[in-house]
């Protein structure tokens, strides 16, 4: 992959000021990404969907995003203003979310929601928009994307609305892909058969992608370099190759409580937290 | 234990009539523990649900130790059947605490010796008495978990029915819950019937499965058949596969078979 | 003494309870912080209480009858000696809004006691049984709830006289089918959880899932829109008095007030402004507290109730 200089994050902090005190979800994430396929993975709690989110600052209040720098093609996101990040998001950046079913909107036909996508960004004609979106449901491999152009959100499977979803998020072409456990919510076979796709667009658009997700094993055999969370921080990060030989104990923990099929052990070693992995300054 | 023969689950009628669950036979000795794999809308939980009584509609046969069960919910069966749901967030009242979830059952039996269960089925799921007096929204996922098995435990049934009990958790958690089970077992010799989407988890925990695709078993075998890479079935050889993770060549030769 | 305070904060915020009374007031405590966190729900309830206080305490506050008349001194305006003026036969219009809060904390109080637990079982029966009980119920609370509230209330008081005893019947027969309604709605999304799924496995009876696992969900909203529907009961009830069909002359209703004082209105605005301007305050106090108790019953929010 080449130099890492599509997003840069130095020192990422998302802070939650409620009554009860200063809640911190993500508590200096550092790294840099160039075009490649990057995992973060996390249990529930380690701030890696609030990573995601924090990057296109999408952190509702009173949720703060601080950090020393942010960057997306150098292109500074902490002193953007509003207006600057609503042009990013979506023609540069795109998020993908877990749940289909709430990310469309379950009154307009998935074309025309995949065709909007399009003319938001690009200014063409109706008939120049549905023509690219037909084109993006063949990408992400619909069988008859007339016939789907036309259905509502309800009338398509969860493989298949999670496919719809990669095409409306890919239609403008962006440059980084932020993608939240995007099909953990489907079968092992159809999460893999979206993910075969994903994989492919990404590879031939040359785009960057973040893939956010909780499976171990699933991450390190489709990214190429993985960032472990956990309480809000990067604990270890690795080439996906080399995640066998991965050396933080939490890691290492995560890896060996999976149950496996091809070795059994009874008891499953359990992870041991260390509370020393949280210590340090926030 | 339980002997399953012939079981079939339509909803609805008519046009809109959908066969859940399609002549479904198996059988599961006493001690024994049973999975069942297969994807959504394989069939797999509504099977455990209509012997568990909560669908009164099904055809077929379903025999609990030797005697045919009822179609409707059974008092006396409540003690010899218990189920753990899927998703602890969901299958705790949001407004009573572990001591009312643990005890209601007792009172609804009319046992005695409320107190020293309670403390001793908590102290059986790894929760101390610390925990007693808890309500659910101040426990861990974890931690609910374990209160929906003690509740299924405290009337000492001896047939257990887990509805993918670790699919809502952290693998780190998952762990420890199916540790968990594993001891439970052993310890009360209990009968497991184990619901889930991961082989893993089923060979973690049982020595046989059956693995179902549209409403219908596929094929039924052992543990250490599935371990040696040998099923008969090309359906059983995909969701291995998958289970091994992103192989983009793997994935170009996936087969559908919904039809 | 803040050592001591602290004390008890800890113990009733405490994550690990160590008896049933000591979990049960930590909920409540912890819903207390919520609601007093919320000035408005906070400024309902001072309200709430202060008619509570002034019904409790109306002869000590009112110093003087409500009925007692002076023709010598009627139709006065606000004066040291009647501070809220007096009416048409000369009776004191402080003392009369000073009894009146008992007459309307009455209304409340047996609407409340009546319509609300009728509605609520109906409700959760109708819901969790359904099929024909279901149909049957509901089609009743449908034929109440297709006459408009006021004038089903004025064909009951018409039917059974006028009278404040009449007029609070006649409003709980027509205040209860919402509450049927919220409830039912809320007991079919719970009618297919987990927790119900879990506990019928045990062997409960209907009877116990209804009352002990169903009903106090949705207590909570009930108890909302009851303290919401408040308003619109005094309103009724002041509307029912107002028409000369809730409590009868010489009781001293805001409602029958206001409709006394209408004649006057314009060279003495005080006899119908005064009694409106309390049913008004009462009304907006239990806006208030419906709106603080919404937001601290929650069930999302993890309150207690």
């Amino acid at each position: 992959m080449t130099a890492s200089d599509l997003l840069e994050v130095d020192d990422l902090h998302v802070d939650f000021h409620t009554r009860a005190g200063i809640v911190h979800a993500v508590r200096g994430v550092s790294f840099a990404m160039g075009r490649e396929k990057l995992g973060i993975v996390g249990e529930s709690g380690s701030g890696k969907s609030m990573t995601g989110r924090a990057i296109l600052r999408l952190v509702a209040p009173p949720g703060r995003v601080r950090a020393r720098r942010l960057a997306f093609e150098g292109e500074d996101l902490i002193a953007a203003r509003e207006s600057r990040l609503r042009e990013i998001r979506g023609k540069r950046v795109s998020m993908v979310m877990q749940d289909p079913k709430f990310s469309l909107n379950p009154v307009m036909t998935v074309g025309r929601q995949i065709s909007e996508a399009y003319s938001v960004h690009a200014r063409v004609a109706a008939g120049e928009a549905r023509r690219r979106a037909l084109d993006m449901l063949a990408a992400v491999r619909i069988r008859d994307p007339e016939r789907v152009y036309d259905l509502y959100p309800h009338e398509v499977s969860g493989g298949m609305g999670q496919r719809i979803m990669i095409a409306m998020m890919l239609i403008p072409d962006p440059d980084l892909l932020i993608a939240d456990e995007p099909t953990s919510a489907l079968d092992v076979t159809v999460q893999l058969q979206v993910l075969a796709i994903l994989d492919d667009l990404v590879g031939r658009r040359g785009m960057g992608l973040i893939f956010i997700s909780h499976d171990l094993n699933l991450v390190a055999s489709f990214c190429d370099r993985i960032l472990i969370m956990y309480g809000g921080r990067i604990v270890e990060s690795c080439a996906a190759g080399e995640l066998a030989s991965a050396r933080h104990p939490y890691t290492r923990g995560l890896l060996e409580c999976l149950p496996r099929l091809d070795e059994p052990r009874d008891p499953l070693p359990t992870l041991k937290r260390d509370p020393a992995w949280l210590a340090g300054k926030v | 234990m339980l002997r399953v023969n012939e079981l079939s689950v339509v909803f609805g009628q008519g046009h809109d009539a959908l066969t859940a669950v399609d002549r479904v036979s198996f059988m599961v000795e006493e001690g024994a523990s049973f999975g069942i794999v297969g994807e959504s809308g394989s069939g797999k939980s509504t099977v455990l649900r209509a012997v568990a009584g909560l669908i009164p509609d099904w055809g077929g046969e379903i025999s609990i130790a030797g005697k045919p069960r009822p179609r409707r919910l059974d008092r006396a069966l409540a003690r010899r059947v218990q189920m753990v749901f899927q998703d602890p967030y969901a299958s705790l009242h949001p407004r009573h605490t572990v001591d009312r979830v643990l005890s209601e059952p007792l009172t609804i039996h009319g046992v005695s010796g409320v107190e020293e269960r309670i403390e001793r089925v908590l102290a059986d799921v790894g929760l101390g008495s610390a925990f007693r007096f808890r309500f659910p929204h101040q426990l861990s996922g974890g931690q609910r978990q374990r209160v929906a098995i003690a509740r299924a435990l405290v009337l000492e049934p001896s047939l257990l029915l887990l509805d993918e009990p670790t699919s809502a958790l952290d693998v780190s958690v998952q762990a420890e819950v199916l540790n968990l089970l594993a001891r439970l077992r052993r310890e009360r010799g209990l009968t497991y019937v184990l619901v889930s989407h991961d082989l893993a988890v089923i060979a973690q925990l049982c020595d046989r499965l059956a693995v179902m695709n549209q409403g219908r078993v596929v094929e039924e075998l052992g543990v250490a058949q599935l371990r040696a890479h040998e099923p008969a079935e090309a359906y059983t050889r995909q969701l291995m596969t998958a289970s091994l993770g992103y192989d983009p060549e793997a994935i170009a030769a996936f087969k559908d078979f919904s039809a | 003494m803040t050592a001591a305070n602290q004390g008890w904060r800890a113990r009733l915020l405490s994550d690990a309870p160590a008896s049933r009374g000591q979990a049960r007031l930590g909920q409540w405590y912890r819903g207390w912080l919520t609601f007093s966190g919320n000035w408005l729900a906070m400024l309902g309830l001072l309200i709430i209480l202060a008619l509570l206080v002034i019904a409790l305490l109306a002869p000590w506050i009112a110093g003087q009858s409500p009925i007692a008349q002076d023709l010598a001194a009627r139709l006065q305006p606000p004066s040291a000696e009647h501070w809220f003026g007096t009416d048409a036969f000369g009776r004191d219009i402080f003392a009369r809004v000073v009894y009146g809060a008992r007459i309307t904390l009455m209304i409340v109080v047996l609407v409340a006691v009546t319509a609300a637990p009728l509605g609520l079982l109906v409700g959760t029966v109708a819901g969790y049984l359904g099929g024909w009980v279901d149909a049957v119920l509901m089609r009743i609370t449908d034929i109440f709830l297709a006459f408009p509230r006021l004038i089903l209330a004025l064909a009951f008081v018409a039917a059974l006289g006028p009278g404040i005893e009449n007029a609070v019947l006649a409003i709980a027969l027509t205040a209860w089918p919402p509450y049927a309604r919220i409830a039912r709605a809320e007991t079919l999304t719970l009618r297919g959880s987990d927790f119900i799924a879990a506990i019928r496995l045990q062997g409960a009876s209907p009877s116990r899932i209804i009352r002990a696992h169903i009903m106090p969900l949705c207590l909570s909203s009930v108890i909302v829109r009851v303290t919401l529907d408040m308003a619109g009961i005094i309103l009724v009830a002041a509307g029912l008095g107002f028409l000369g069909l809730g409590a009868q002359p010489p009781l001293p209703e805001w409602g029958a007030d206001v409709s006394a004082g209408r004649k006057f209105l314009l060279d003495q605005w005080w006899i119908a402004t005064i009694p409106g301007l309390a049913i008004f305050i009462v009304s907006l106090g239990f806006n208030l507290l419906g709106d603080g108790l919404r937001d601290t019953l929650d069930p999302k929010n993890g309150g207690g109730g």
